[in-house]
C-alpha cells in the first residue's frame, strides 16, 4: 500500500469516519484496493482521481449502498462495516447523478426526502421552505423536478441530502455537468456548510475546486490512495518553484524540445500548441526566453508566472495529467 | 415514530405518484368491467351465473392491479437511481418494502369494488360470507403485490417488468381455477395449480361465495400465508445480493 501519510493512531480515536484496509472487487476488477484514512469532525475531505479510480465506490461502502469485501468502516464510533444502517441518520449523500423524483415538485422533493428521516410534517415544510429560498429555487418550488434545468437539479439535490441536517455529507462531483454560474453558486453553498461544521466527503475531477475548497486532500488512482495530506502539507515541497506559462500567437513546431536545448536548468512542457509551461527551482529569466522564442519566428502574446498548484503535485504523484480528468469531467458534460 | 413517519410518506408518495394517476384509475375501473363482461357473455346464462364467475373476476382485478405496477414503479424508480434514495434512508430494508408494497396492497384491494359493486347491483349476494371475502382478497393483493416485487427484483428494464408479469399471469389465470375448476384441466397440469398462489385465494372466494371450495378454509389460508411469507422474503435476499453489491 503506497500511502504517503500513514494514519496516526491515536488521533483517529476522535475520528468521525476511520476507514481501515477497505477492499472492494467486481468479479476480477479491484476497484477499491485497502485504502486507509481518518476523517475528524468538520473537515472538508477531497477525493481526487480520475474516472474508475474507486471514487463513487468508496461513497457507496461508506454510505452502505454497497458492501466492503474486507476492510472495516467506523462512523461516529459505530461498526458500520456489517450494519450501514447503524450510522445512516447522521448521513447526508449528494449522488453523481441528480436521482430526486421528476414527478414531484421541488417543495415536494425535499418534503418527502425530509419525512424518510422522520421529520415531522410541519418541521419538514418549514426545512424545505428554507432550503429553496437559500438554494435560490424558491420561484421553482411548486415545479416538477423534471422540468428542472441541470443547475436547478443539482442544487436542489443537494438541498435534498442537507435536509436532515446530516453530520457527514458526501458529495459526488457535485459541479461536473452543470454550467460556471450555478457550479460557483455550489462551490459557495459547499463552503457556507464546511463554515456550519458539516463534515464534508468531496469527489471531484476538478483539482482547483479541490483546491479551493478542501483542507485535506487524498488522491485516488485505480483504487489505491497514492497521497493523503492537507493542501498545505501537499503544496509543501513546491513552495520556492517558480512556475511561468507563456502564449505564443502560432503553432511552433516543438517549441518546447528548443527550449530545453538553450535553457537546460528550466524544464518545459507544451500544455497545448500555443502554450509552454517552464518550471524551475531557481527564478526564471523572461527576456531570453522571449527573445529565443521570437527568433523561431514565433510572436509571444503573453507571458504570466503562477504559483506551484495542487495539480502540479497531483500529476507529480500519480502521473497522470491533470487535463485527463478536466476532458473526463467535459465527457461527463462537465462545463464548470 | 420516526420509521412509521418515513412509512406513511412513502406509501403516500407511491400513491399520489403512480397509482392515483388517472390512467391507473381507469385501468382499475376498465379492465375488471371487461373481464366480468367477457366471462358473463362466454358462460351464456343468465344473471344467476354471477356468483360462480365473480371469485374469478375478484381475483383477476387484484392480479392486474398489482403485480405490474409494483414491478414498474419498482423498476422505473431503481433505473432512475431515486430508489438508492430510499435504500440510504435510515429505516430497515424489510419496512421500506413494506411501505413501498402497501400502495399495490391497497390499489390492488380497491379494484375489487368495481366487480363486487356490479355484481350487488345485477344479483343478490346476500349468501355471501363478507367476513371470509375480506381478508381473502387483502391476502390475495398481498401475494400478488410480493409476486410483482419478485418480478421487479429479477429484472432491470421496464419492459422487462411486463413481459415478465405476464409471464406468471396469463398462465395463473387459467391455471387457478379462477374461471375453469381445476378438476376439468388435463392431469399433467393439475400439479402446476397447486403451486400457485392464487389457486388457494380462489378456492377461499368460492368457500364464501358459492361454498364451491376443494379445500379447508385453514389450509388454503395457511399456504396462501406461507407464499407471501417466501416471496417476500426471496424478494428481500434478492434486493440485498444485487442492489447492495
Amino acid at each position: 500500500m503506497n500511502i504517503h501519510e500513514s494514519i496516526p493512531t491515536a488521533s483517529v480515536q476522535d475520528s468521525l469516519i476511520k476507514v481501515v484496509k477497505l477492499t472492494k472487487k467486481f468479479d476480477d476488477v479491484t476497484a477499491v484496493n485497502e485504502i486507509s484514512f481518518s476523517l475528524h469532525q468538520g473537515v472538508l475531505f477531497g477525493f481526487l482521481g480520475p474516472n474508475g479510480a474507486g471514487k463513487t465506490t468508496t461513497i457507496n461502502m461508506l454510505t452502505g449502498l454497497s458492501r466492503p469485501d474486507s476492510g472495516t468502516i467506523i462512523v461516529a464510533g459505530q461498526d458500520c462495516t456489517e450494519n450501514p444502517k447503524a450510522a445512516q441518520h447522521l448521513i447526508g449523500i449528494v449522488p453523481d447523478e441528480s436521482n430526486l423524483y421528476p414527478e414531484l415538485s421541488g417543495f415536494d422533493n425535499l418534503c418527502f426526502c425530509a419525512s424518510l428521516y422522520g421529520i415531522r410534517k410541519n418541521e419538514r415544510q418549514e426545512r424545505a421552505k428554507e432550503l429553496l429560498e437559500t438554494f435560490g429555487l424558491k420561484e421553482a418550488a411548486d415545479r416538477k423536478f423534471a422540468g428542472y434545468s441541470k443547475g436547478m437539479k443539482r442544487k436542489l439535490t443537494i438541498a435534498a441530502g442537507i435536509i436532515h441536517r446530516p453530520q457527514i455529507l458526501f458529495l459526488d462531483e457535485p459541479t461536473t455537468g452543470i454550467d460556471v454560474a450555478s457550479a460557483r453558486q455550489i462551490r459557495q453553498l459547499i463552503a457556507n456548510l464546511h463554515r456550519t461544521g458539516t463534515t464534508i466527503f468531496l469527489t471531484t475531477h476538478y483539482i482547483e475546486e479541490a483546491e479551493r475548497l478542501c483542507e485535506r486532500i487524498a488522491f485516488i488512482v485505480k483504487g489505491r490512495i497514492v497521497k493523503i495530506d492537507s493542501v498545505r502539507n501537499l503544496l509543501q515541497p513546491l513552495l520556492g518553484r517558480q512556475v511561468m506559462l507563456i502564449s505564443v500567437s502560432s503553432a511552433a513546431n516543438d517549441l518546447s524540445g528548443k527550449l530545453a536545448t538553450v535553457f537546460p536548468n528550466y524544464e518545459f512542457q507544451s500544455i497545448s500548441s500555443e502554450q509552454v509551461r517552464i518550471d524551475s527551482a531557481e527564478p526564471i529569466s523572461l527576456g531570453p526566453l522571449v527573445r529565443f522564442i521570437e527568433e523561431q519566428k514565433v510572436e509571444v502574446k503573453e507571458a504570466r508566472r503562477i504559483g506551484p498548484s495542487l495539480e502540479d503535485v497531483f500529476v507529480g504523484v500519480t502521473g497522470i495529467e491533470a487535463n485527463v480528468l478536466k476532458k473526463e469531467a467535459e465527457k461527463k458534460g462537465g462545463a464548470a | 415514530m420516526k420509521k412509521w413517519i418515513a412509512f406513511w410518506n412513502i406509501l403516500l408518495k407511491d400513491m399520489r405518484t403512480y397509482y392515483l394517476k388517472p390512467p391507473n384509475i381507469s385501468w382499475g375501473l376498465i379492465f375488471p368491467i371487461a373481464w366480468t363482461g367477457m366471462f358473463f357473455i362466454k358462460s351464456g346464462s343468465g344473471l344467476e351465473s354471477i356468483p360462480s364467475l365473480l371469485p374469478g373476476v375478484i381475483t383477476i382485478s387484484v392480479l392486474f392491479g398489482t403485480t405490474s405496477m409494483l414491478a414498474v414503479t419498482i423498476t422505473f424508480e431503481k433505473k432512475n437511481r431515486s430508489f438508492d434514495r430510499l435504500l440510504l434512508a435510515p429505516i430497515s430494508l424489510n419496512l421500506l418494502m413494506l411501505a413501498k408494497t402497501a400502495g399495490a396492497i391497497l390499489f390492488g384491494s380497491i379494484n375489487t369494488i368495481v366487480p363486487i359493486a356490479i355484481a350487488l347491483f345485477l344479483t343478490d349476494l346476500s349468501a355471501i360470507s363478507w367476513v371470509i371475502v375480506l381478508p381473502a382478497i387483502i391476502l390475495i393483493a398481498i401475494v400478488s403485490t410480493f409476486l410483482g416485487l419478485f418480478i421487479a427484483v429479477s429484472v432491470s428494464e421496464i419492459f422487462e417488468a411486463q413481459t415478465f408479469s405476464n409471464f406468471f399471469r396469463f398462465p395463473m389465470i387459467f391455471l387457478c381455477g379462477l374461471f375453469f375448476p381445476i378438476d376439468s384441466l388435463p392431469l399433467v397440469l393439475r400439479p402446476l395449480s397447486y403451486i400457485l398462489p392464487l389457486t388457494y385465494g380462489v378456492d377461499i372466494l368460492r368457500e364464501a361465495i358459492n361454498k364451491t371450495n376443494m379445500m379447508s378454509l385453514g389450509l388454503d389460508f395457511l399456504i396462501i400465508t406461507c407464499f407471501c411469507a417466501f416471496l417476500f422474503n426471496i424478494s428481500l435476499r434478492n434486493i440485498n445480493r444485487k442492489w447492495i453489491t
